[in-house]
This record gives C-alpha cells, structure tokens and sequence, in this order.
C-alpha cells in the first residue's frame, strides 16, 4: 500500500482504476470518480452494475481488487477507526437489535462517535419524534428504513454514504427522504447515494455517474448529461391523404396509422420544415409533441448498450 | 468514551434487548429447572449414602444441569443469536462504525457469561429450597473457576460454529444437532455405564462431559480436595483455543450467501 499523503485541498471522495473481482466475475471493471466537498453525488445505474460494491468499497466494508481509493484523505481499505469517526453508513439493507426501542438504538450508536449530534436533532430530521419509545420490531418498514438513516447521521458525519435510501419507500415516503437528504446538503454535509431511480438522481444530485456492467459510462450535472445527448424528439400524427413527410426529415413511422418520430439536433428547423409541409398538404398535425431528452432516455440508452456489450462479452 | 467503557455499555445493551424478549428469556430460564424437576420425578430424590456422609441424590443432578446451562446461556445463544444478528445487518453495520470489532464481541460473550452464571445461581438455589440439595463450601473456588471456563470455552465454540451455519434459519438445528447427542453420551442426562467403550472414549475427546465431570467434582459436598479437575479443565481449554483461532479465521460479519 503507497504512502502518499494527500493535502486537505484534495476532494472528499477520490477514485482512480477502482477494480474489484469476484472469483472470475469482475464487478468494477476500473472506474474513476471525485466526489468534492458540500456535494450531493449519486451512483446512478441499474440493478447489478456494481454501485453497491463500489460504495462499500468506499465505505471500507470490502476489499478491492486493483486501484487507488481515498476518502476524507484517508485509505478505506486499512479499516482505521479515525475514518469510520467521519463517515456515516447506510446500507442497502436494514439491521438493528429488533427489541431495542429508537431511542435507545440511536443512543447506542450515538456512543460510538466523539462528537454525536443530539438524539433530539437526529429524531426531528428523520421524523421519528413520535417513535421514540417503540420498539424496532414495531416499526413500519418505511420507518425501520429511517432509522436506518438516523444511525448513518449518528456521529455528525461529514460524509454520509446512501445505498438505495429510498427502494421499496411509496411517493409520499420518498418526499420526505429528498426533503431530508436535501435538508442534510444545507448542512454543508457531503452525501454519496446509490439509486436505480432517475428521478431520485434528478432531483437530488449536484452531479451524477451513471454505472453500467462495471463501467461509469457517463458523468456530469444532471443538466449536461441530458445536453450531451441533446437531441429533441418531434413525435406527430399525419393523416394519410397527406402522403409521405418528406425524406429530408429523416421521419420514422411509429404506427401503420400515419404516427412518425423525427429525432433532430435542430429543431427550430426541422420543425419549420415539417409545418410547412403540413400547411401546404393542408393538414392537422395530430398529437403534435416536441420533448426535450430526459435523464431517464439517457439512462435507458446506455443501460441497453451496456447490456448488449455484456451479452457480447 | 474509551474502548473499554464501550465495550461495557455493549453488555448493557445486550441486557436490556435480552430481557425485552420475554418468551425467549423466560424459556431460557425455566428450561433447566424443568429438567432439574423430571429428574426428581423420573430418578426420585433418595437419600444416599457417599463417602464422607449422606446427602440426597438430587445434589449430583444439579452439576449436571448447571453444565447445560452453561451449554445453552453460552452456545445456544452466542450461536444462534450471532447467526440472526449476521443475517440481519446488524453485524455489518456495526462494523462500519468505529466501535471496535473486539468490543462488539465482548458484549455478546460477557452477557452469555453473566446469564449463565446467574442461571446456575437459580439452579443451586431451587435445588436447596426444593431438593434438599447441599451445597459445598471448600470447592467453591473450584466452582467458580470450572464455571468462568467451561462459559468462555462454550462462547468460544458458539463464535466458531457460526463459520458452519449458512443462515439463521438453520442455527437452531445445527447447534441442537451438534449438542443433544453428546448430552446423552457425557454423563448429564444419564449416567453412562453399561455403554460400549469407545463410546466412553469418544465422549471423553468432547468438552461436554469435561464441564460435566468437572462441575461433578465441584459441587461434591463431599470433595476433601479443592475440587479442581485440572485434567478437564485444560481439555476445555484446548478446546477454547482451537475455537478461537477458526472463530478469528472464519468469523463473517456479513451475511452468508
């Protein structure tokens, strides 16, 4: 293991040739990340793609195969208690004592910690004010998943690690948990979450690295990832007296009932052309769209090449 | 808080999750005393003459039954509640905190030692109340020691066989698979004495009759000696000592798939 020291100015979070092998399966086939002060970043990717590896990588919960890792200027893999002070851990899946109650399970954790955030402070933030006295066992899942969260947030963690904060939550659960996650940004914390939600991502992330078969295939704020792949898609109806769009549009029909997508990095002009056509034929151009790419198509695009490559391989 | 200080308040934490569970405590309680009660019935309490005096012949069932408490309060429990805590996350998370992974263990391993200690306590107690059972005074010493061991060797043993058991599921059975016959081949439930040698031979390689015969001399109104079985004792900690080294090998934080 190298002994390069790394000053303070270097990032919270800083990945290079990060690989991890599973007898022959290669899990991360080298990936490089920088996760900066203050910021949201989430691990974008589908169930699979290695995110939760990754993550625990990070965490020190698991060795890795090949690469350098540091976090808060420290090497997760040499299990050192000064890190585990700093970080604070939710993982994908529950685990607490079942008869113990909230408050005595978050003082429990609290006691680990040098500089633990007030039981009183941790119970607002998760909502679990109420609970205090109940015991874990009683605990809907949504709520147990909260203290999931409560635990992470023990020990005042300048960095906190998410996997999958809110899989299995319904929408109004889900709210709460941005609305949390968003409250812990304002405080400055650093956050790193894992999510197979698009939305999630969106809504949350300053930056995001959508993982794939091992691989970050794209990584950006969420804003350019979608300008990347910055073409708009015009989707509209023609009836078929009106003929064949023309071939310059690059129309692709969608139905045998006259429907047509035209995928355009420009479509103020495409869009001018189509119209003028519609207007000579004199035709309704029905159900007429124009949409800007998402990150959910971006996702679903390089989910499926990712596929393909892996059924390739 | 220190390393030490941490590793107490995980004792009392323990504790209270331990005694939250009522059904489970209550049975791991009550469970000694009802065997200690069909021996009575089954056996009869006589009165027997020994060297050195008389006594009643439910004095030599009680050592027996103080061993299978400290078989279940230390092996049982340690194993499988080790298995469900592995299973639940509950050791990974901790993990990742910077309790130290020692301090964890020692929480687990102190309250199985505690609870077995109190149990024999309850047992000598309702043998002298209800059996007319006598209860020595120059092997106590003896007593205490052959109880802190045969606690920390069973604790030992229920961390390594964790290494074995491949979900919480199947805990129970292997800890019951691995325990019952040797109960009834190392002198606790029946004496073993028309039993084919090698029989004698093979319980002998175990620590269950060890903790049996040990607590036997122990608790023996009787002794002349100081009662300690000095033979036994070591086997018992052989026996810890191979446990702890697969336990330190093979230990999983995380659960087995």
């Amino acid at each position: 293991m190298s002994t390069v020291r790394t000053p303070t100015s270097t990032p919270v979070i800083t990945v290079r040739g990060l690989r991890k092998s599973y007898g022959t399966v290669e899990a991360v086939r080298g990936i490089d990340l920088g996760v900066s002060s203050g910021e949201v970043f989430a691990l974008l990717g589908p169930n699979g793609a290695g995110k939760t590896t990754t993550v625990e990588i990070l965490e020190g919960q698991r060795d890795r195969t090949a690469g350098d890792v540091w976090v808060l200027g420290h090497d997760p893999g040499r299990n050192e208690r000064a890190l585990k002070r700093r970080i604070g851990i939710v993982l994908q899946s529950t685990g607490v004592d079942p008869y113990l109650n909230v408050q005595e399970t978050i003082d429990l954790f609290r006691g680990y910690y040098p500089h633990p955030l007030p039981t009183d402070e941790i119970l607002d933030v998760i909502g679990l004010r109420e609970q205090r006295k109940t015991l874990v066992r009683r605990l809907s899942g949504g709520q147990q998943r909260r203290l999931d969260v409560a635990i992470g947030l023990a020990g005042d963690p300048e960095l906190l690690f998410l996997d999958e904060p809110t899989t299995g939550f319904d929408p109004s659960a889900r709210r709460g948990a941005w609305g949390m996650i968003r409250n812990l940004r304002s405080l400055g914390k650093t956050v790193l979450l894992t999510t197979h939600y698009m939305d999630e991502a969106e809504n949350l992330a300053d930056r995001v690295a959508i993982m794939v078969d091992g691989r970050i295939v794209a990584e950006g704020t969420p804003a350019d990832l979608v300008r990347r792949d910055s073409a708009t898609t015009i989707r509209f109806r023609a009836a078929s007296a009106a003929g064949e769009p023309p071939a310059g549009l690059g129309a692709q029909p969608t139905d045998s009932n006259g429907g047509y997508t035209v995928t355009t990095a420009t479509p103020t002009e495409t869009l001018h052309a189509l119209t003028g056509w519609a207007l000579e034929r004199g035709i309704e151009l029905a159900e007429l769209s124009v949409s800007q790419p998402t990150l959910e198509d971006l996702f679903v695009e390089l989910a499926g090449r990712g596929g393909g490559e892996r059924g390739d391989a | 808080m220190n390393a030490f200080m941490l590793a107490l308040r995980q004792v009392r934490y323990e504790n209270t999750a331990f005694w939250r569970n009522p059904v489970s405590a209550f049975f791991t309680f009550v469970f000694p005393l009802m065997i200690l009660a069909i021996f009575n019935l089954i056996f009869g309490n006589r009165e027997l003459d020994v060297p050195g005096g008389t006594t009643h012949t439910a004095t030599f069932y009680v050592p027996a039954i103080m061993a299978l408490s400290v078989i279940y309060t230390c092996f049982h429990n340690v194993a499988i509640g080790v298995c469900y805590g592995r299973e639940r996350g509950l050791l990974k998370r901790t993990r990742g905190t910077p309790l130290p992974s020692w301090a964890f263990l020692f929480g687990r391993i102190t309250h199985a030692v505690l609870l077995a200690i109190l149990l024999v306590a309850i047992v000598t107690a309702f043998g002298a109340l209800f059996y007319n059972v006598d209860i020595p005074s120059n092997t106590l010493p003896a007593l205490a020691v052959t109880l802190v061991v045969g606690a920390a060797t069973f604790c030992a043993l229920g961390l390594a066989v964790t290494a074995l058991i491949p979900n919480a599921d199947a805990s129970p059975a292997v800890v019951n698979g691995a325990t019952l016959p040797l109960l009834f081949i190392s002198d606790v439930f029946i004496p073993l004495s028309d039993a084919p040698r090698w029989l004698t031979v093979f319980a002998d390689i175990f620590p269950i009759k060890r903790l049996a015969a040990a607590m036997h001399t122990a608790f023996n109104p009787f002794e002349t000696g100081a009662g300690f079985e000095w033979v036994h004792l070591l086997v018992m900690l052989g026996w810890m000592a191979v446990a702890l080294a697969v336990a330190v090998r093979y230990f999983s934080w995380e659960p087995r798939s």
